[in-house]
């Protein structure tokens, strides 16, 4: 039994897609009335919500409140049935923190903490069917959200995954690519000034190789950068309508 | 772009397990019709000929592109590789099935698609938004891959319809399957079965050779009787074979009996490992090479090996009963300890088919048209194949792959592939062994020859990074005659404080050989050159083989530097590595390097620092045999080339010089320092190269030979067994120690690469080192370039990638380079057989003397030393009356009729070229001396006439 072709020589991806096109996004501002901001998006199959608190008074003890910008808390977490085998998964387990700690560095790097000395600012990310690149599809729909609830930023964060197979770099992994073990490389940027926010590989890749991979994600990051940036100005329209009258 | 989603359910072992994938269908594939406005030339690659100039077919006159579903891809692979078929559309359905099915078809198929000539496109039609078919209720996988591919060929059909009205051009759908073909036929598309589509090819007539003959009607009205019981199952194997009833190995048929196999069980279990198939009902028509499941017999039923030699003759195809009284044969009284574990085949689990070369033996009836092939690996049954044009085939080599073996059939069936050319044609011949032993020898494609130096090449000031000049060293080379790839040099020189520098200078072929790219890619699938009696098959593009890589005089060439600090005891006090530059002052041969160690008046530096080496190999030498290491001897030959004809004139038997052990020596101690090198280094992934010690068991036969002449050999370890060799002098008899060398050499293991972090006996048992590896000719070896890359990674000189330090990819490059040597190894030898037979086709008859060398139940293996001939001596003929034969294991000795016969005994015997078989041209010994009568023929009836069709006594089985 032959493995899965990962990228057919006529160039297509297992599920049809060429080498550095996304899988279909649809996202939603304002999904919850109660939180200061929320969104939901779908990258493909993967799905995830996130719901922002803030900029509100430290809770709980005062001694972490920093003098001089915001403290950014995430909280990454996953329904049990977001996989293909139902799993129970406590919080606080050792994936969810990391995930977690990537969010808030990711963050605090966009977000212009400053603004808000002493205070806090929640980000509750859940992912509800994961589809491979849970990472991008957090960053994404928090984005939104803290653009729901208004809190100043530099610019969107726009994440995409990308990975590396047969000297090609192929964009925004599915399950399936991520599975077959190769390389997988995360990025979170600011488009509009090119910075990087967070930048995370856990295998082996040549550095011959990076430029390119890493180019592709950026590709990917800004071809993302514009489908959000039409839900934003389509939320923005809508509320202003409903406002307006 | 249009998106869309499937679900798709999938189960998987343990559990049921419900997994979404999406699959996107899109609007932006293309046809592969070049000029197709409605697709607007959207492909890249290969593409299909706007105006299809194909064969002439009385069945679709209009020009027309063809459509074939899986299994005529699968099965008639061979039509669709014939350069008369172009154009041809391979959709994705298909070819993801075939990938699942085959790999080896799998990857003839992507050969042919990359092709330009041949027009082949592929089509992604299960992403193409009008071609997508959903699995409906109740449909199976395959029932909905036929519908997706007729929905393909009829889409296909409206859509050339579109582009072109005028130019008519059609789609036909080619397919075995009846009921597909007809309801593609219901549903408007022009279908045909591949047979069909062929036969009309009226301009290719030759192609119809080239079809699998599938169809088993026309082999059940030749007879209806059943040979061979039904092959189980796979679920059924599977089953047994996990409870434990069954066992699960590869076949291997024996060369010399084709009654008789062996497989060999996988898995690490001690017992049963070797499991015995005798009898042809029992082989159940497995074919060398298959994976089988075997089932056990109870102990009562157990066999021995036979030592009969046993070739299949028979010109008659159903002789049923002459097999079984063949069969009766191979059964003897053997003692209880002999008997082996014996089984049958039950089932084939895997066939490993290939095309095979070999020789067509015409039917008796003239206008037959099925006839019998006979190939060259006597491991391989003889194939049926039909054939129209059996008169231009005959004499000629060529290859066929079998396409099924039915129940009722003695013989697999088969089809024509290829006309290699004639029998005895030099070209022809190392063709036949280069294929059969599956050594990659066509010339080196564009891409390969792209990553080559631009000429002319000269040293950059960026070549000489991390380099160190070494020009002004007075380093030179010895090699053989007439070699061209130098890949090693040496200096040897007196330092200030009294001590010798010594360097090893080697070709620096990692350089320009980068990982990964094709260039790699190519050396590594070779893994290693092939030295043909008359023909090198180069690893790597002659331009580094012979002139950048070569170590040349007088040139500065890039080298991979070890030199050593050593005292005037040969004992190293230091060691170091590094990538050089360097310019040999000389090259010389072997014999001119003695010349100048021995002749007194010489005295300039390459002489000295000859004296020099030539001193320290002396004392190093000394040192390994102390150690145990072994000096074995093989009888090795060496052909004088005509220069114009190219024919073997001479043979002699090689020469050994001081020189040759002098280079050597070093290149053994260069090896041995780069291994502990790298396995310092990485002590994971070095690549080192081990030879294990032989089973006990090995010996026996080794033992028993020296007994029989009063010797005593003792076998425990390396060193006792290289100790009794030197021992083993009869004064009377000067040549046995050679013979006993020769056998011992027999009866070692195969030394093989591996990686260091997948292994943990590193022992070299030939060599009495605890670690070896190979550094010194990366030129002919691909073991080498990765040696060499590993130890510059090691000093820091070169940059390290992925792959150098993953394990199991370098496991993966140890076994094929395994493959490649054993069987470059076995090209060698097939090379030289070949050659000997021309040598002596003009030769004529001659008379030898010749040693015994085994002895078994119905012949005697003999070994000529004049010529290092190796040959098989019958005396059972079924044409005539059979000797008394007297077989004696324990001694080993053969008595026929009066005469005993002992290994080692010397014999005289008669050697000629048997050519009443043309098809089967091999060297005959027969025995001259001693005398037997009816047995040996006489020395003065020489003037025999040698084409007489009535067999001879001997014939040799090479």
């Amino acid at each position: 039994m032959a493995g899965l072709e990962l990228l057919s020589d006529q160039g297509y991806r297992v599920d049809g897609r060429r080498a550095g096109e996304l899988r279909k996004i649809q996202a939603r501002m304002g999904v919850f009335a109660q939180a200061d901001g929320s969104a939901y998006i779908e990258q493909g199959n993967t799905k995830a919500l996130a719901v922002v608190y803030g900029p509100h008074e430290i809770r709980g003890s005062r001694a972490r409140a920093l003098p001089d910008r915001a403290l950014v808390n995430c909280q990454y977490s996953s329904a049990t049935f977001s996989t293909g085998e139902r799993k129970r998964r406590p919080h606080g387990d050792r994936k969810s923190c990391e995930m977690g700690l990537q969010l808030r560095q990711t963050f605090e790097a966009a977000i212009l903490t400053q603004l808000h000395p002493r205070s806090q600012i929640d980000i509750y990310v859940q992912v509800l069917q994961a589809d491979g690149g849970t990472y991008a599809a957090c960053v994404n729909a928090a984005t939104l959200a803290v653009l729901d609830a208004g809190i100043p930023m530099r610019d969107f964060v726009c994440a995409c995954s990308a990975g590396f197979v047969d000297g090609t770099a192929l964009a925004d992994l599915s399950h399936v690519e991520e599975a077959a073990g190769g390389p997988q490389l995360a990025l979170a940027l600011l488009p509009a000034a090119g910075q990087i926010a967070l930048l995370e590989m856990d295998a082996r890749l040549h550095e011959d190789h990076l430029e390119r991979v890493l180019e592709a994600a950026a590709q990917a990051a800004r071809d993302v950068h514009t489908l959000l940036d039409r839900v934003v100005r389509q939320h923005v329209r809508e509320a202003s309508i409903l406002l307006g009258d | 772009m249009l998106k869309s989603k499937t679900f798709l359910k999938k189960t998987r072992a343990g559990g049921v397990m419900k997994i979404v994938r999406e699959h996107y269908l899109r609007d932006d594939i293309g046809c592969g019709a070049p000029g197709c406005a409605a697709c607007g030339g959207a492909h890249e690659g290969p593409a299909l000929e706007p105006q299809p100039q194909d064969p002439a077919s009385s069945l679709c006159p209009r020009p027309h592109y063809l459509l074939p579903d899986t299994n005529v891809l699968l099965h008639q692979i061979d039509v669709l590789e014939d350069p008369a078929i172009r154009n041809v559309i391979v959709l994705q359905t298909v070819l993801q099935e075939v990938r699942n099915r085959s790999a080896p078809v799998y990857k003839r198929i992507r050969d042919v698609t990359n092709n330009r000539e041949k027009h082949f496109y592929t089509f992604t039609n299960e992403h193409h938004r009008e071609t997508y078919v959903e699995q409906e209720q109740g449909e199976n996988a395959n029932d909905r891959n036929d519908r997706a591919i007729r929905v393909a060929a009829k889409w296909y059909n409206e859509h050339l319809k579109k582009i072109s009205a005028e130019n008519q051009l059609q789609v036909i759908f080619i397919t075995n399957d009846r009921k597909n073909k007809e309801k593609a036929v219901e549903e408007g598309i022009p279908a045909f079965t591949c047979e069909e589509y062929v036969k009309s090819l009226t301009a290719n007539p030759e192609l119809i050779d080239r079809l699998a003959c599938l169809s088993d009607k026309g082999n059940e009205i030749e007879s209806g009787k059943v040979l061979f019981s039904e092959h189980l199952p796979l679920s059924k194997l599977q089953q047994g074979i996990k409870s434990g009833t069954y066992l699960q190995g590869t076949f291997r048929a024996s060369r010399e009996n084709y009654l008789e196999a062996t497989v060999w069980i996988h898995g690490d279990t001690e017992e049963n490992k070797e499991i015995i198939i005798q009898g042809l009902k029992h082989l159940n028509r497995a074919v060398h090479e298959d994976i089988v499941a075997v089932e056990l017999f109870p102990k009562s039923q157990w066999v021995a090996p036979s030592s009969v030699v046993l070739h299949d003759e028979g010109l008659n195809e159903d002789d049923v009963e002459k097999e079984e009284e063949r069969e009766q044969m191979l059964k003897t009284a053997v003692s209880e300890k002999m008997l082996k574990p014996t089984g049958r085949v039950i089932g084939i689990i895997k066939r490993n088919w290939r095309p095979y070369c070999g020789m067509l033996s015409k039917s008796d009836i003239k206008e037959s048209r099925r006839h019998l092939f006979t190939p060259a690996d006597k491991r391989i049954p003889r194939i049926r194949i039909e054939t129209r044009q059996a008169s231009t085939l005959e004499g000629r080599r060529i290859i066929v792959a079998i396409d099924g073996w039915p129940r009722n059939s003695r013989y697999p069936n088969g089809h024509f592939v290829k006309n290699l050319g004639d029998v005895g044609e030099k070209e022809t011949e190392t063709e036949v062994l280069l294929l059969e032993h599956d050594v990659p020898h066509q010339p080196f494609s564009q891409a390969v020859l792209s990553f080559l130096p631009k000429m002319p090449w000269s040293i950059t000031e960026k070549d000489m990074k991390n380099r160190e000049d070494l020009r002004h060293l007075c380093v030179c080379s010895v090699d053989p005659p007439g070699c061209t790839d130098i890949d090693d040099a040496l200096h040897c020189r007196e330092l200030e404080n009294g001590n010798l520098e010594v360097g090893v200078h080697i070709a620096d072929v990692s350089h320009f050989i980068r990982p990964g790219n094709a260039l790699d890619q190519e050396s590594a699938r070779r893994g290693t050159t092939v030295y043909l009696c008359e023909k090198r098959i180069d690893m790597v593009p002659e331009l580094l083989s012979s002139n950048l890589c070569s170590l040349r005089s007088n040139v500065d060439r890039l080298a991979f530097s070890c030199i050593w600090e050593m005292n005037h005891n040969a004992e190293i006090l230091k060691t170091r590595f590094t990538k050089s530059v360097i310019n040999s002052k000389a090259s010389l041969t072997y014999a001119e390097a003695q010349m100048r160690i021995d002749s007194a008046t010489m005295n300039d530096d390459i002489t000295t620092s000859l004296r020099g080496l030539n001193k320290l190999a002396k004392i190093l030498k000394k040192r390994r045999i102390e150690k145990g290491a072994l000096t074995l001897s093989s009888p090795e030959v060496r052909f004088h080339i005509d220069s114009e004809t190219h024919d073997p004139i001479d043979l002699q038997t090689k020469e050994l010089r001081e020189t040759n052990s002098m280079v050597e020596e070093f290149m053994l101690l260069a090896n041995i320092s780069v291994a502990k090198k790298i396995h310092e280094e990485f002590s994971e992934h070095a690549l080192l190269r081990k030879h294990p010690a032989p089973p006990p068991s090995n010996y026996e036969i080794l033992v028993k030979a020296a007994k029989s002449k009063n010797l005593e050999i003792k076998t425990d370890t390396a060193k006792s067994l290289a100790d009794s060799l030197d021992r083993a002098e009869s004064p009377t008899f000067p040549y046995l120690n050679t013979l006993l060398r020769i056998l011992a050499t027999r009866c070692m293991m195969q030394a093989v690469y591996f990686c260091s972090g997948m292994d943990n006996d590193f022992h070299h048992y030939g060599l009495a080192s605890p670690i070896y590896t190979h550094f010194t000719s990366p030129i002919r070896r691909y073991a080498d370039i990765i040696v060499h890359r590993l130890l510059a990674v090691a000093v820091g000189a070169d940059c390290t990638y992925p792959e150098l330090t993953d394990k199991h990819k370098l496991a993966d490059i140890c076994k094929n380079l395994n493959f490649r040597h054993k069987m470059a190894q076995y090209a060698q030898r097939a090379s030289v057989a070949f050659h000997t037979q021309l040598f002596f086709k003009s030769r004529g008859i001659i008379s030898e003397e010749a040693y015994i060398l085994f002895v078994r139940k119905n012949a005697i293996v003999v070994l000529i030393p004049k010529y290092g001939l190796e040959g098989t001596v019958f005396f059972e003929e079924k044409d005539k009356p059979k000797p008394r034969l007297i077989y004696d294991d324990e001694i080993p000795s053969l008595t026929i009729e009066d005469t005993v016969f002992h290994i080692f005994d010397k014999v005289k015997v008669k050697i000629m070229l048997d050519s009443s078989n043309l098809q089967h041209q091999k060297i005959r010994m027969s025995l001259v001396e001693p005398q037997i009568p009816g047995i040996s023929i006489s020395t003065d009836n020489s003037n025999m006439d040698l084409n007489e069709p009535e067999r001879k006594k001997t014939k040799l089985k090479k």
